[in-house]
């Protein structure tokens, strides 16, 4: 295939910040996409991928960014050279993106037609009823149902997978030779994920475009790509087929990247000797539900069963997993049992029935059931020092230690997470999310819980981050003998830490079981579909 | 155990490392911050009574107790007047001296000896002249510039004590009592406030903790809006959940995680609320509804220049304090805002 290539990048640097004072974020990259080629831009958060795809497109604030070096040529021509004027004939006609986020890339106050036509009748000087029937095949094409009534509706009306829908129609609608796709799964459910790949895939085909696609997940580029670039802070470590770069990675930043998938952590045996122990939290019948109130008087006319009759054990020692799309309940469950919810049901923590005790008769049980948050970046209030954030729970918890004693045991929480005294008067925004994490983790350990609430610990980490802090939970869990419970829309990362699991699907209990048995054997149809969709066990 | 210190910086000391990089603010704080350091000695600089009196080889010290005129060879067992020429000879004669203060008056001391009529002209004997009833304008300035700081940092403090309070427990608990409070406080606010003081000036005897209580019943609304709206927003985070998860108690959360971080508004006011407090107090004594009549003020020394006209060193003098009180704590408060802005690196 000696074709000239679609895209040619040659040694392009970019720095952001003002004039004179500017840190370089991309250097050196260079890469050729062919005429309907997919390539994937795999790195982690701050490896410069989004920047090198938005450079492309020039969709920087010019004031702030500079190219220093390099060139960027789409069929020929010399992109970092055109004009702002010359630029906008080419975004959407020539080279279109899909965003991340679709809640946020549609405007919410135009009907999703409108949206649609617009490209349309700006860069084919379309009529507006023809442009309207474009539209709905569009639609039609891009999977959304009955698009005649769909076109009219407003981006609210649509649910997470329809809006990604909507923005690949949107990409697509003037046939561009090039499509960008900044992690465009990524805010999705994983059962969505799949579909919108799927999708892409089959366009791809269909109109014969090229595809840059941006992601962190290197299963999605095992089943989707055709060549693969990997970045690693700004610069381009290795490139290559996606077969043989991920058979036999050269780089090693690749092969860490190619090793950070969870492995097990945990083993089956263990689950013999946790049935013998008495349970340590038991919820029977646990329920959470929201009332939607309408009108003047705010009467009640329906309601939201958020979790609806859930019963739950957790024994000492386990780790018990609750999975589940957007929406499914299982936060609110975790919340509804450690009461920081309210809700119905029964619930014993340590032969304690909690649901009905007061929140200051709870206080003190508080010591022995805590939570790690999934962003590690609000949970930490930003002006505390990190020897303030750790310490706080000893000092309401452990009132008889002194100041030393104190100080002694944060160190050796702080020790415990991987961490060094040096940090004690740091503020949070100094750290990195998997440092931030790591407080919040020790800000736990310091009070010698039984039992943990790990509400999606690992999710907004990268993956090589993920996996270490994963061992860290796992280490922590065996030194100190603390159950947890694990929320994770992530398989791959339940497979590696819990005994058990249990599947939720709109507020119930659809599968639980041994972690082993229900990733091989799966019972229910939606845990089999679940597993699919994230293992990517059928496609391609 | 070492401790490094390292080169972390808390929150508050970033921000006021911003604050120092804008010149002019924190030129103006120390101006401001000088001036009422002086201020607060008055009693030293403007008094009508000598600092030290040697007299006949012994040591008097007027200003701490009352002598009668008859120690300085006086006639009468009054109290002795130092600025009487026959006293002052009798001090300066001989072995004898006294240390006045820099402007020998106080901001009551009438000046019976004046050379010209009432209101005087500046002149040696009185800087900046005197007003309509021969008192010594600059004394005067000096004591009312004291008053007016003082009555506007005790008017903020308690707006901010109260208006952070209401607006801490509306925002943190939300539902109903936001719901309520919020209603309370649009009714109260929309009470004229200015009829209400008249009134309830006319009602009590005015005095200066009264009129500071009433500025502060009407004037925490507000802030207490600003506060709710950061309660609001800081109740959601998650740190504030995991506060929750780790047992405190509702008051220590809102004190030690939410407060902290719904200060800035606050501290970004309060250069405002200061100027807001001066300004009302002066525009009460404006109008006589503000400070007893004998109290040195700023709004009395301006309508007394209104009064007369032609005393242009009345209403100039006044206004020239006026404005440069405001002026300082404008740039201040500049600079504050520009300090909480976290953008700022």
């Amino acid at each position: 295939m000696e074709e000239p290539p679609l895209l040619e990048i040659q040694n392009l640097s970019v720095a952001f910040g003002r004039s004179g004072d500017r840190t370089s974020v991309v250097e050196g990259v260079s890469f050729t996409i062919q005429p309907g080629e997919k390539l994937a831009l795999v790195g982690e958060s701050g490896s410069g991928k989004s920047v090198t795809a938005l450079s492309i497109l020039k969709l920087h604030d010019t004031t702030q960014t500079e190219y220093a070096s390099g060139a960027i040529r789409f069929n020929g021509e010399e992109l970092l050279q055109k004009s702002e004027r010359e630029m906008r004939g080419i975004r959407g006609r020539e080279i279109a993106m899909i965003f991340q986020e679709p809640m946020t890339a549609l405007n919410p106050v135009y009907p999703i037609g409108k949206q649609l036509m617009e490209p349309l009748l700006l860069h084919e000087a379309l009529d507006p009823r023809t442009a309207r029937e474009r539209v709905i095949g569009l639609l039609h094409k891009v999977g959304i149902q009955e698009p005649e009534k769909r076109i009219d509706a407003f981006p609210h009306m649509l649910s997470g997978g329809q809006r990604q829908r909507v923005m690949i129609a949107m990409a697509l609608a003037c046939r561009p030779k090039l499509l960008i796709a900044d992690e465009p799964t990524t805010a999705l459910d994983v059962t969505i994920q799949k579909q919108i790949l799927e999708l892409l895939d089959e366009l791809q085909r269909e109109f014969g475009m090229a595809v840059l696609m941006i992601t962190h997940d290197l299963n999605m580029v095992r089943h989707f790509a055709d060549s693969i670039c990997v970045m690693e802070r700004g610069k381009l470590v290795e490139q290559g087929r996606v077969s043989a770069v991920l058979e036999s990675p050269q780089h090693p930043y690749t092969r860490k990247l190619l090793a950070s998938e969870p492995e097990p952590l945990v083993s089956n045996e263990e689950l013999a000797a946790f049935e013998q122990q008495a349970p340590l939290l038991v919820g029977n019948n646990v329920q959470c539900i929201f009332p939607i109130k309408s009108g003047f008087f705010r009467r009640t006319v329906g309601e939201v069963r958020a979790v609806d009759g859930v019963d739950i054990q957790l024994r000492p020692g386990e780790t018990l997993g609750i999975v589940g799309e957007s929406g499914s309940g299982k936060t609110t469950l975790g919340m509804t049992l450690l009461q920081l919810q309210n809700g119905d049901g029964a619930i014993n923590f340590n032969g304690e029935r909690i649901d009905a005790m007061s929140e200051r008769d709870l206080r003190p049980l508080r010591k022995d059931m805590q939570v790690v948050f999934q962003d590690p970046f609000s949970s930490l209030s930003p002006r505390m020092t990190v020897e303030q954030i750790v310490g706080e729970g000893l000092a309401l918890h452990f009132p008889y230690l002194g100041a030393g004693q104190r100080r002694e045991r944060i160190l050796h929480g702080l020790e415990e997470v991987g961490l060094d005294e040096n940090m004690l008067h740091r503020y949070p925004h100094e750290f990195s999310g998997g440092q931030r994490q790591r407080i919040a983790i020790a800000r736990v350990v310091v009070l010698e819980p039984k039992l943990v609430l790990l509400d999606e610990p690992t999710s907004a980490l990268d993956i090589s981050v993920q996996k270490q802090v994963l061992a860290l939970l796992r280490d922590l869990q065996k030194r100190h003998g603390m159950s947890y419970l694990f929320i994770t829309h992530d398989l791959k990362v339940i497979r590696s830490v819990a005994h058990r699991v249990l599947v939720m699907k709109q507020g119930r209990v659809v599968e639980q079981g041994a972690t082993d048995k229900l990733f091989t054997n799966p019972e229910h149809p939606y845990t089999e579909t679940l597993l699919q969709a994230s293992l990517f066990r059928e496609i391609s | 155990m070492s401790r490094h210190k390292s080169t972390s910086m808390g929150a508050a000391a970033r921000a006021w490392h911003r604050f120092k990089s804008n010149r002019r603010g924190y030129i103006s704080l120390w101006i401001l911050a000088i001036l009422f350091g002086i201020s607060l000695f008055a009693e030293v600089i403007s008094n009508d009574k000598p600092l030290i009196v040697s007299y006949q080889g012994e040591l008097y010290f007027p200003l701490l107790k009352n002598y009668p005129e008859t120690h300085f060879g006086g006639d009468f067992v009054t109290e002795t007047d130092y600025l009487d020429p026959f006293i002052r000879e009798q001090l300066m004669t001989g072995e004898n001296w006294a240390l006045y203060p820099l402007n020998p008056y106080n901001f009551n001391t009438i000046n019976y000896f004046a050379r010209s009529p009432n209101p005087a002209a500046p002149s040696d004997q009185n800087f900046f002249g005197t007003d309509d009833r021969g008192r010594d304008v600059l004394a005067r300035l000096i004591y009312g510039f004291r008053i007016s700081v003082i009555f506007a940092f005790a008017v903020t403090a308690m707006i901010v004590v109260l208006g952070m309070m209401i607006g801490a427990i509306q925002g943190y608990f939300g539902g109903r009592i936001d719901l309520v409070g919020q209603r309370i406080s649009e009714i109260w606010s929309s009470m004229p406030k200015l009829y209400l003081l008249i009134i309830l000036a006319s009602i009590f005897h005015p005095s200066l903790g009264l009129l500071i209580l009433l500025l502060t019943v009407f004037g925490w609304m507000g802030m207490a809006d600003y506060v709710r709206a950061e309660f609001l927003k800081g109740r959601n985070m998650d740190y504030v959940l995991s506060a929750r998860a780790l047992g405190l108690s509702n008051g220590a959360i809102m004190r030690r995680h939410i407060m902290p971080n719904a200060m800035t508004p606050v501290i970004t006011f309060l250069p405002f609320e200061l100027s807001g407090a001066i300004l009302a107090l002066t525009s009460l004594d404006f109008l006589g509804l503000g400070v007893p009549p004998s109290t040195p003020s700023i709004g009395e020394l301006l309508a007394q220049g209104k009064e007369n006209l032609d005393a242009w060193w009345l209403s100039l003098s006044a206004f020239l304090v006026l404005v440069g009180l405001l002026m300082l704590l404008s740039f201040i408060g500049e600079a504050l805002r520009e300090a909480m802005d976290t953008r700022k690196g």
